[in-house]
């Protein structure tokens, strides 16, 4: 019975093309445009570590006064003092924990013929690969050891390790950046959270680092920041007067596996700011805050309102691609009521009318779905020229949502034929025929 | 013409008509909106910076760490100034256009309250030729004011060149010339110049960042560390070859610098690279919308006079005129689009109101709404004239045959 519909369907489709085309452009290209933004909202808002996404935390110390009487997220800043991150670095409250920021270095390639650039390097503790579960192609992170004796070691991404030494086993080896020697102790695999959490303050969607070096040592070579700092008032002007002083620009990440854990560290936190409170550092009751990774993503707002914005436009499209299919699809089976008599009056069933119509929604849909499909490729392409190179990496399609791009087509189109049939069902044999003389 | 025609055949497709009218309710919601936005983004992307742009570019190095850093400096900067094509150069801290920057207070009595936010430039006496900002009140910095400026902070300033938006902010009787404000740490420093328009570097155009804009502060020193920045202005026209040139002698100075080069226009472009995105995307659903409308509009039309083909038959025969025929199809199409565009009228403003609240949008016009009205009555007009035309030419003679 399916095969002999789907033939009927194909006929009547092609019965009446300038009609069949109208319907399967309009919702080609409604599912084009609110896959295109739906793709590009999907990546933007996944979880970059779902497997331990609840288990990472950042903390946050108010350290400078604030004008709202209340304690609130205006008064924190999203990055730590030097003197704070080291604090909580030495107290090792939780099972992981790395202070972190970034920096830039030298990179001069020993093939003269390469130009010499300069590249992201995240400065962090040896802790750091463990707790964000960093893949190694090579060698692994470094040690304890490594951070207490402010070791000039590195890790270096594919891409580098790619360009530098070909891609072969590079551990071992020395890299001179910055004009310093340094040893790599690993090589990552291609690791790139999206969006790039545990920093958020330089292209949360963007390259992500490219090169790892200890934390201690960054600090020695008074490797400048790359990043955003806040001061509550101008430090002095020197190396050691930034480290001292009350300007935020570290960021910090614990591990707390259990729910436990992380009640134990607000405690810990909130007795910390206390301290500082008795010492006469701060002059403010204690306000410390500890957010998971969802929760530090939703609380940066890292997802611009344009994409909110286009995503309202491109659900309204949708919506009236969908209702354009209606009107069309009711025209032509409207038109075909004299067919539809003759069906009924040779005997067969509503249901039998029903089932034939919904068929050749489906068809209908199926047909714009694939369109709608070859549009959102073209429409993630267009978005890949139009918006700045940060967003490139979130316009993929994967094949979930091919397969959702063209379910979603076919569940659409087939909820605007139900009025259409419907209506087809309720054709009456005798006047059709009567009609259609 | 009557109405009454018009409206009993409409009830026979009651169906088919508000379909039509939701689908003109909705595009209509969505392109005034879409309008609205579209309006604000090309305005806030159009936002001047008060310098030359077009002959205004920007070197970004780094360099190894030195001894005598402030006398390569010097040379670099000595170096640019002297290159045939170049009208001037300095060295500052950060741009406009650049994207984020360094931004503090500024208050008028030491203990920092009432306060606004500002952004910090950095230059010498130069700064204000090779940006080509106009200098509306006071003076320039003099040489002797200059400092050299080593670490990151703000150096203290004794005196400061601020925007005119600046310094209407801080004294609204506009007598800001001469008076002393103070920045951050509490040191007062005289405004002695006010220049037209200057950006700050951050050219967002919502956010907490956005809220001080146009208000910045010049202080008269010239930055001195390893990742230099130089602003050159060239004559009108030698913008690339000067651009090539500048890289070369800042290489024979110091053949390890880094560079990336950037023009003012390079700059412009990048920085509102998401904001034309945007605009662009915009700009094709919207035509997108209309289209599939229009189409959408002709399908049911055609639908609705094959329907009539008997009925048109006899109101020919019955004497009536092609042009009423016509005039029966555009008129019904009007009515159903006039009701289209009131109830999508009320859907934009209620749309744009949430919007509003919810996201950072901007307040829609009347005059936008009113004109995508027309916009839509016009498209309907347009889309039902085919059909329409087609129904004009049933002959009477049809209403003989069949039936």
């Amino acid at each position: 019975m399916f095969s002999y519909y789907f033939e009927l369907a194909l006929r009547s489709l092609r019965r009446n093309p300038v009609l069949t085309g109208l319907m399967i452009a309009a919702i080609a290209f409604g599912i084009g445009a609110c896959m295109t933004t739906l793709t590009v909202f999907r990546a933007m808002s996944a979880d970059p570590i779902p497997a331990k996404s609840h288990q990472l935390f950042a903390p946050q110390i108010q350290n400078s006064a604030s004008t709202e009487t209340k304690p609130s997220d205006e008064s924190l800043s999203t990055q730590l003092t030097y003197l704070d991150a080291m604090a909580l670095m030495q107290a090792h409250a939780a099972k992981r924990q790395s202070a972190l920021y970034l920096t830039d270095l030298a990179l001069r390639p020993p093939d003269a013929t390469q130009k010499s650039t300069y590249e992201f390097t995240r400065a962090a503790f040896s802790e750091f690969f463990g707790m964000f579960d960093v893949p190694f192609q090579y060698g692994s992170g470094w040690s304890a050891q490594d951070d207490a004796d402010h070791a000039a070691v590195v890790v270096l991404s594919s891409e580098i390790n790619n360009r530098v030494f070909h891609g072969d086993n590079s551990v071992g080896r020395s890299i001179t950046l910055d004009k310093e020697a340094y040893r790599v102790v690993g090589v990552l695999k291609t690791w790139k959270p999206i969006p790039h959490f545990y920093d958020l303050h330089t292209l949360p969607f963007g390259e992500s680092d490219e090169m790892f070096i200890p934390f201690s040592h960054a600090i020695d070579k008074h490797l400048i920041l790359n990043g955003s700092m806040a001061c509550p008032a101008p430090p002095k002007p020197s190396w050691e007067g930034t480290l001292q002083s009350e300007c935020s620009w570290v960021q910090f990440w614990v591990e707390l596996p259990m729910k436990a854990d992380a009640d134990h560290y607000r405690a810990f936190l909130n007795n910390y700011a206390s301290e500082q409170r008795t010492t006469g550092r701060f002059t403010w009751p204690a306000h410390t805050q500890l957010r998971d990774v969802p929760q530090w993503l939703a609380y940066n707002a890292i997802i611009p309102s344009e994409v909110n914005i286009l995503i309202m436009v491109s659900l309204g499209f949708l919506l009236v691609c969908l209702m354009n299919a209606t009107g069309l699809m009711l025209a032509k089976i409207m038109g075909r009521a004299g067919d539809i008599g003759v069906r009924r009056a040779l005997g067969a069933s509503r249901r039998a009318i029903v089932s034939q119509f919904l068929i050749e929604t489906g068809v209908v849909g199926l047909a714009g779905g694939l369109l709608g499909l070859l549009l959102t490729a073209v429409g993630l392409l267009t978005a890949r020229s139009l918006l700045p190179s940060e967003f490139v990496l979130l316009t993929h399609l994967d094949a979930i949502d091919t397969v959702g791009t063209v379910l979603l087509a076919i569940t659409a189109t087939m909820l605007a034929g139900l009025y259409p049939t419907w209506r087809a069902m309720r054709v009456q044999p005798a006047w059709a025929l009567k009609a259609a003389q | 013409m009557r109405i009454h025609p018009i409206l009993a055949a409409m009830t026979r497709n009651k169906f088919g008509a508000i379909l039509i009218v939701a689908q003109m309710a909705v595009t209509l919601a969505f392109i005034t909106n879409s309008f609205a936005l579209i309006e604000q983004r090309v305005a806030w992307s159009a936002r001047p910076t008060g310098l030359d742009e077009a002959n205004v570019f920007v070197i970004r190095a780094s360099t190894e760490s030195r001894e005598d850093l402030e006398a390569r400096r010097m040379g670099e900067l000595a170096a640019l100034r002297g290159l045939s094509g170049v009208i001037d150069a300095y060295l500052t801290n950060e741009y406009p256009l650049q994207g984020s920057g360094s931004s503090g207070s500024i208050s008028l009595s030491p203990d920092k309250t009432p306060s606004m936010r500002t952004s910090h430039y950095l230059g010498d006496e130069h700064a204000l030729h090779t940006l080509g900002v106009t200098l509306i009140a006071g003076r320039n910095f003099t040489p002797e004011e200059v400092t050299p400026h080593h670490a990151d902070a703000l150096p203290a300033a004794r005196v400061l060149i601020v925007s005119k938006a600046l310094a209407d902010t801080l004294f609204p009787k506009g007598d800001a010339l001469g008076k002393t404000v103070y920045v951050q740490d509490g040191v007062p420093s005289q405004i002695v110049g006010i220049v037209e328009r200057l950006q700050g570097p951050n050219f967002a155009a919502t956010g907490r960042f956005s809220t001080f804009a146009e208000d910045s502060t010049i202080r008269p020193s010239r930055p001195i560390n390893e990742y230099p920045r130089f602003l050159v202005r060239v004559q009108p026209g030698r913008m690339v070859e000067v651009m090539k040139r500048a890289e070369r002698t800042l290489l024979e100075h110091d053949n390890e610098m880094i560079m990336s080069v950037v023009s003012m226009k390079e700059a412009r472009a990048k920085a509102y690279l998401g904001n034309r995105g945007l605009v662009v995307l915009l700009v094709s659903i919207s035509t997108a919308l209309l289209l599939v409308t229009g189409f959408g509009i002709v399908g049911l039309t055609s639908y609705w006079v094959t329907l009539r083909r008997q009925q048109i038959g006899i109101r020919r025969a019955l004497g009536a005129t092609r042009l009423n025929i016509l005039q029966h199809f555009q008129r019904e199409n009007l009515m159903i689009a006039g009701t289209g565009a009131v109830a999508g009228a009320a859907l934009a403003v209620a749309l744009n109101l949430w919007m509003v609240q919810r996201f950072e949008m901007v307040r829609m016009a009347n005059s936008q709404v009113l004109g995508g009205a027309l916009l839509l009555l016009v498209l309907g007009q347009i889309a039902a004239f085919l059909p329409a035309r087609r129904a004009a030419s049933i002959p009477p003679a049809l209403a003989t045959r069949g039936g």
